[in-house]
């Protein structure tokens, strides 16, 4: 029998002492794919950049086909035929597609010029294998978020891998966007290739994977071919629970409208847009990346220029800039935790009243430190915040804390009208699950709350009522036991329109 | 002993970074020379730092939020231009000595607010990078100081100026009283106010603080403003100190001691993180090199040498940090 491409024995990796991975044993084979699941923190990512070469493990070996490997350094994994596509965008983004592609290992002619006819040639191949809608000259800048993502993937293709890992590839992506990548994945397990596909989308993993591994605080939980497993089972080997269970009941709301919004439209986003929110309600916005749900959201906060009627309360609220609609009752989790919602040189506690920090003002501007640090006190114990110093830099917390904190933040001026945008991405089942809690206890308290989100499980699990968006303009909507995947995606794609309720 | 060590251990290393640097430099200048102790040598020391050290707070605030204001040594002399001839105007048009050396400060403080605003509106409304604005102003402010003095230089026709500028209350120079007096306000503003909060949330990540209904551009704009007023207030100082303002000369090098001195007190280059006090220690540390240099014989001209070698060291170390 062959030996398995990839195998490691007795794997083991600690930070100062600390045991994150934890002796793990596994075969990566040609022609599979395997799903890597767990928690955040449960040890993925450190088995991955191990394999990868960006880690060197304590202990352990790894072998390829057989033969004791070490790798000294990314590169020398790639050499080695190990590929990774990143979670975090990796691209230089003033140069141009095809540039990022072969940046560092460009292709040369005459051993020192640049062969950039073959490299644009190549670029442009895969591409097109991909389905992107992108030339290789476009410049990185001005790309989408999903686009960035699949120029991540060309970057890992472009050389022959024999093994590529995927990190969480789908969470920027749409469903066709999605679709597309397992028919890649596919086409390249057919041709030998072996992957390696780490989720939190437990479907997507029963959809796509071969065989499935799980861990769980740096330890193998369980290893078992695709058929054997349901999602609900892989969800409680991730954390000893079922993954129905993680969403909270549903509430139909009959409370009085908070917010009414009549005829909005903000040029190059969004065109005649109507819609209301009840007390109590959590109204869904989906539709594919790019259809103008996040614009409303900011249109809404005054970040962006909007014209027509917003209402919260009856009151005309529509907002010239950010202050004036926190006066009003808006409050905004944006989907870009990193780029515009907590400030990681900052302290936990200051995150938390940035936005209500006029609130914290005994003397007209001077803080009241106390005040503060009382009431980030009760975010935390609220929000189950693993924090014991509220004055710790706000990096020093996990990821999904680090959310639970935004949260905080965008709640802490007790906004009427809460917009969150992908409100759990990139965090746990444990700390989604919390998440999905708070926004239901919110709804429960009298809020309106919008939520904006990509995952289709997300917005069937938590909203009564869903809005469909398509380029710019409201297509449909959606209410109780209509509220259903395969009648979102027809309309957020255009093959169906209409309201029904 | 060992609750000392722990206590060190537990110390917040980057704040006091910068006052552990002085107190070695002060030993290690305490042994060097016998003379560096006296007390008129301390005093010295605090003196000439003031000018610049004054002016360093108010460039906390700029790179803070993520800036920097190159004009103003310039501004200084511009400033203090302006001050001179309303001094001597008001002498000469009659007024009582304190009143026209009150209405020189008063100009000399408004001019520098009315300096900084401009750089801050071109910044903030004008849409301009920082770098660019203020090597634009840096230009025209000594061309403009230059022009009015024909190069040369305003004598000022009050005795009383020159006086209050070599003043000493209670035996300490009055540069330095003013030097400490508004650190403490300014520390205050940037420690405890929402103003200061806002200054470095801004430097921290503009993006978040527009989202987090942050007014970002008024912040900066505040961080110009105060970096101006700062100037006026050095300019005056300066001014009565010689008594007089020299066009050509006034304020030469002053952007590079004080964006020196926030750097050596620990303020991030990139913004979002410092301390108004590390600022007044990295102003003293400059003054106490000098000083050093020019006990143990070293040309002064190979003064500038030492000081870019601690600007590029203090940014080394910050990097080897982060």
């Amino acid at each position: 029998m062959t030996p398995p491409l990839f195998r490691v024995r007795r794997l083991r990796k600690e930070f100062a002492g600390n045991a994150v991975l934890r002796d793990v044993d596994a075969e990566i084979r040609r022609g599979e794919i395997l799903g890597l699941i767990g928690e955040n923190g449960a040890g993925k990512s450190t088995f991955m950049k191990i394999l990868s070469g960006i880690y060197e493990p304590t202990s352990g070996t790894l072998e390829l086909e057989g033969r004791p490997i070490a790798f000294d350094s990314p590169s020398d994994a790639r050499r080695a035929g190990v590929s990774i596509v990143p979670q975090e965008f990796n691209l230089a983004k003033d140069l141009s597609v095809e540039e990022n592609v072969f940046l560092g290992a460009e292709l040369l002619k005459l051993r020192r010029v640049l062969d950039r006819t073959g490299m644009r040639v190549r670029t442009a191949q895969l591409l097109a294998e991909l389905g992107a809608n992108v030339s290789p000259q476009d410049r990185i800048e001005g790309l989408s978020a999903a686009q960035k993502q699949l120029v991540e993937v060309c970057k890992a293709l472009a050389f022959d891998a024999s093994l590529l890992i995927l990190d969480e590839p789908t969470t920027m992506l749409t469903r066709r966007e999605i679709d597309r990548l397992f028919a890649l994945m596919r086409s390249l397990k057919a041709r030998g290739m072996a992957l390696v596909y780490v989720s939190h989308k437990l479907a997507e993993v029963k959809a796509i994977c071969d065989r499935v591994m799980v861990l769980k605080d740096g330890e193998l939980v369980r290893e078992a071919p695709i058929a054997e497993i349901e999602p609900p089972e892989m969800a409680r080997c991730m954390v000893g629970r079922e993954l129905r269970e993680i969403f909270p009941p549903k509430r139909k709301a009959v409370g009085p409208v908070v917010l009414e919004v009549r005829g909005l439209s903000s040029p190059g986003a969004f065109t005649d847009v109507s819609f209301t929110v009840r007390e109590g309600e959590i109204l869904g916005f989906a539709g594919l990346v790019g259809a103008g749900r996040t614009q409303i959201a900011e249109a809404l906060m005054g970040l962006r220029p909007s014209s027509g009627v917003v209402r919260v309360g009856g009151k005309e609220a529509r907002a010239r800039d950010a202050k004036q609609a926190v006066r009003q009752g808006f409050g905004y989790l944006s989907e870009d935790r990193q780029g515009s919602g907590v400030l990681t040189g900052f302290g936990i506690a200051e995150n938390m009243t940035l936005v209500s920090l006029r609130d914290y003002a005994s003397l007209p501007f001077v803080i009241d430190r106390d005040k503060e640090v009382a009431k980030a006190r009760t975010w935390r114990d609220r929000f189950g915040i693993k924090a014991s110093n509220l004055a710790a830099p706000l990096e020093s917390l996990s990821g999904g804390n680090q959310q639970k904190v935004f949260l905080a933040k965008t709640l802490d001026p007790g906004p009427r009208v809460v917009m969150v945008d992908e409100p759990t991405r990139g965090v746990d089942v444990a700390a989604k699950q919390e998440i999905y809690r708070f926004l239901a206890e919110l709804a429960a308290k009298g809020a309106a709350v919008v939520l904006i989100s990509s995952e289709l499980e997300e917005i069937i699990g938590m909203c009564d009522r869903v809005v469909v968006m398509r380029e710019g303009r409201i297509v449909g909507e959606l209410e109780g036991n209509h509220v259903e995947e395969r009648e979102i995606m027809y309309m957020a794609t255009g093959l169906r329109t209409g309201a029904n309720a | 002993m060992n609750a000392a060590l722990s206590f060190l251990q537990r110390v917040d290393k980057e704040r006091y970074a910068a006052f552990v640097a002085l107190a070695i430099l002060t030993v290690v200048s305490a042994l060097l020379s016998p003379f560096f102790l006296q007390w008129q040598n301390l005093l010295n020391i605090i003196r000439q730092v003031s000018y610049t050290g004054i002016i360093a707070l108010g460039m906390t605030f700029v790179i803070v939020s993520g800036g920097i204001d190159l004009s103003v040594g310039s501004m200084a002399a511009f400033v203090g231009c302006l001050a001179i001839l309303v001094l001597n105007g008001s002498f000469e048009a009659g007024w009582p000595e304190g009143t026209a050396v009150a209405a020189a400060v008063a100009c000399a403080m408004f001019a520098g607010l009315a300096c900084g605003l401009a750089n801050g509106l071109l910044v903030t409304k004008g849409k301009i990078a920082p770098f660019i604005v203020t090597l634009g102003t840096m230009a025209l402010f000594r061309s403009l100081s230059l022009y009015m003095a024909n190069a040369g230089e305003f004598r000022s026709a009050s005795s009383l100026f020159g006086e209050l500028g070599s003043s000493a209350p209670l035996g300490i120079p009055l540069p330095a009283f003013i030097l400490v007096g508004l650190a403490a306000a300014l520390a205050f503003i940037f420690g405890r106010t929402r103003y200061g909060r806002y200054t470095r949330a801004v430097g921290s990540n503009s993006r978040v603080a527009l989202y987090s209904a942050i007014d970002v551009d008024t912040t900066r704009l505040a961080a110009y403003t105060v970096t101006g007023a700062m100037v006026g207030v050095s300019s005056v100082l300066i001014s009565m100190r010689f008594n007089s303002v020299g066009s050509s000369t006034l304020g030469v090098n002053y952007e590079l001691d004080a964006i020196a001195a926030v750097i050596i007190g620990g303020t991030s280059m990139s913004g979002g993180r410092g301390t108004v006090w590390g600022t007044v220690v990295g102003a003293i540390t400059l003054g106490v090199i000098n000083n050093m240099l020019n006990m143990v014989g070293i040309s002064p001209y190979l003064q500038g040498t030492v000081k870019g070698l601690v600007i590029i060291g203090a940014v080394f170390i910050q990097r080897q940090r982060q």
